[in-house]
């Protein structure tokens, strides 16, 4: 079966800090013991394909939100490649594109929820002003349309419309989450990443969160990389899942399978613990 | 023309803590045709599920190959197949039925059965028309159809389960205890439907406890005993 993936990442490495010569052989989890630096990411390659849920299980620290900062260029690679199908020059590393190609991948092809949504959001300007400026971003700056869109997007989250001039600042963490999903849909992208958007939400919220995301895979086929501490959200929305450890995608495999006959040692753990 | 064939499936579970080999099922061959219904008895824990799981993917086989004849992808080997072939074929062709009821949260039964549809790209007009009549085929009341299943009785569920894997038409469909709690008319509107679907082309590999009504249902019987095949 021929399929072209959405995205491709390969032998991704992110470090912070310089290194050493004695890296290689120094490392404790993910730091050199000699320097001090740290390999966030540590070879990572994975694919993602079209319409399909990716979900990213790992311990803390292992670098799941590298990952994701990475690919959302927030953070400068130190190696390794992505290739974005729907970029128009589907050969190139994104990762080698101009700033202003960047900002276009960004603003047109990707969206971002991040785990901590004072980086997502600017928390003093309006609901609505937040999603215009994605908006005004991807090129439009038709006032009517934009307000339009901008209900609509947050219609689908259910704010309702009476609070969309208002600060996100004044909105609970379940609807902060809302808000930088809409702010992230407001473009149409085939790429949506997903860092922890249900993390710290009570449950009620959580599940108005959860059924958010299904409908997203299921009416607009966008293909999603999905990190989560949480495996019922995984076992839940992910088709496949890779398990991370130490800044290495230790196993992967269709989601049933990594949470039914787990292989590597720390996934067993994770997922005995569960149970 | 033969649709699966299992050829020398072995498959051990390694558990890191506390190190530990745990041997399922051992060097087991069988051959299923189209249209044939297989049946697998055994003792519990025999690794009559784990075969299942295998051909499934829910399970890595540790050895041996799972031949299957795919309408759309041709001869795929179901042990080495990749990810997103398995994916596909779980979704048109390969319907397994789980011991226990595997359902989405605040999903109602109705969109449940509608969803294996969706999942096959069909329209939402088309797939509750469907899920409609298969529900009411297998005679879940009504009143049940808008309600989320977790509160279920056993035999609800499983009915339901049996709506969701079947409405797709499934070319080959797995069934892990599926009588296992039902009583005896819903026992007979399960054979009636096994037997339907039989001649509808679907091929079946079933494990019973039930030796009476595999006998009524299947062709051939596979007896596992300590993870191997005794007849
Ligand atoms: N700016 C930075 N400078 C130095 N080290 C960093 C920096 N950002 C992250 N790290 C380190 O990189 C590693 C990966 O961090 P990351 O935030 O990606 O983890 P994560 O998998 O998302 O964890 P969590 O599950 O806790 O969110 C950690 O060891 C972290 O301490
Ligand atoms: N995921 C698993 N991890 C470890 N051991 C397992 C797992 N699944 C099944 N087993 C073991 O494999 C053997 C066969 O199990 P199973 O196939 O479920 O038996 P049954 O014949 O009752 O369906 C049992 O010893 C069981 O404990
Ligand atoms: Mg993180
Ligand atoms: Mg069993
Ligand atoms: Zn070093």
């Amino acid at each position: 079966m021929l399929e072209t993936p959405v995205l491709s990442v390969k032998d991704l490495v992110v470090r912070y800090g310089e290194a050493c010569p004695k890296c290689a052989e120094s490392l404790e989890k993910n730091r050199c013991s000699v320097c001090g630096c740290v390999w966030a990411a540590n070879n990572l390659s994975l694919e993602v394909y079209p319409g399909e849920v990716l979900g990213i299980v790992g311990e803390s620290g292992s670098g799941k939100t590298t990952l994701m900062r990475t690919l959302y260029f927030d953070i400068a690679p130190t190696a390794g490649s992505a290739v974005l199908h729907d970029y128009k020059d589907a050969s190139q590393s994104i990762w080698e594109a101009s700033t202003a190609e960047q900002r276009m991948i960004k603003n047109n092809i990707m969206g971002m929820v991040y785990q901590n949504p004072v980086m997502g959001l600017r928390m003093n300007y309006s609901a609505a002003s937040n999603i215009a400026e994605k908006i005004i971003a991807a090129g439009s700056r038709n006032a009517a349309q934009m307000t339009a869109r901008a209900t609509e997007l947050l219609e689908a989250v259910e704010i309702l419309t009476s609070r969309m001039s208002e600060a996100p600042k004044n909105f609970s963490g379940g609807m902060q989450q809302r808000v930088q999903i809409s702010k992230a849909l407001a473009n149409n992208p085939s790429l949506l990443l997903l860092d922890e958007v249900t993390t710290g939400l009570d449950l009620s919220v959580q599940a108005k969160v959860l059924d958010l995301i299904r409908k997203i895979k299921a009416q607009y086929g966008i293909s999603i990389l999905l990190v989560s501490h949480d495996l019922a959200v995984i076992r839940m929305l992910a088709d496949r899942t890779i398990v991370m450890l130490d800044g290495k995608i230790v196993e992967s495999g269709l989601t049933d399978q990594i949470l039914e006959d787990p292989q590597h040692a720390y996934t067993q753990q994770l997922v005995h613990s569960l149970i | 023309m033969e649709i699966l064939r299992i050829e020398n499936l072995s498959k051990s579970f390694y558990l890191h803590y506390p190190g530990l080999e745990i041997r399922s099922c051992h060097d087991v061959s069988m051959t299923l045709n189209k249209g044939e219904f297989i049946g697998i008895v055994g003792a519990s824990g025999a690794g009559k599920s784990t075969i299942l799981k295998c051909i499934n993917r829910s399970y890595l086989p540790s050895q041996g190959e799972l031949w299957y004849d795919s309408e759309a992808l041709g001869k795929v080997n179901l042990s080495t197949a990749t990810e997103r072939e398995i994916l596909y074929l779980r979704r048109f062709e390969i319907g397994y039925v789980s011991q226990f009821l595997n359902v989405m949260p605040r999903t109602t039964a109705k969109e449940h059965v509608m969803s294996a549809l969706i999942d096959m790209d069909c329209t939402t007009k088309q797939a509750e028309a469907d899920a409609k009549e298969m529900l009411s085929y297998f005679k879940l009341p009504e009143t049940l159809w808008d309600i989320y299943p977790v509160t279920f009785s056993g035999g609800e569920r499983l009915r339901l389960n049996l709506a969701h894997a079947m409405v797709k038409k499934p070319r080959l469909l797995m069934l892990d205890e599926p009588t296992a709690s039902l009583d005896n008319k819903t026992k007979i509107l399960v054979r009636d439907i096994l037997l339907e679907l039989k001649g509808a082309d679907t091929s079946m590999i079933g494990i019973f406890h039930d030796i009476e009504f595999m006998e009524d249902v299947c062709d051939k019987v596979f007896n596992i005993s300590d993870g191997t095949l005794v007849s």
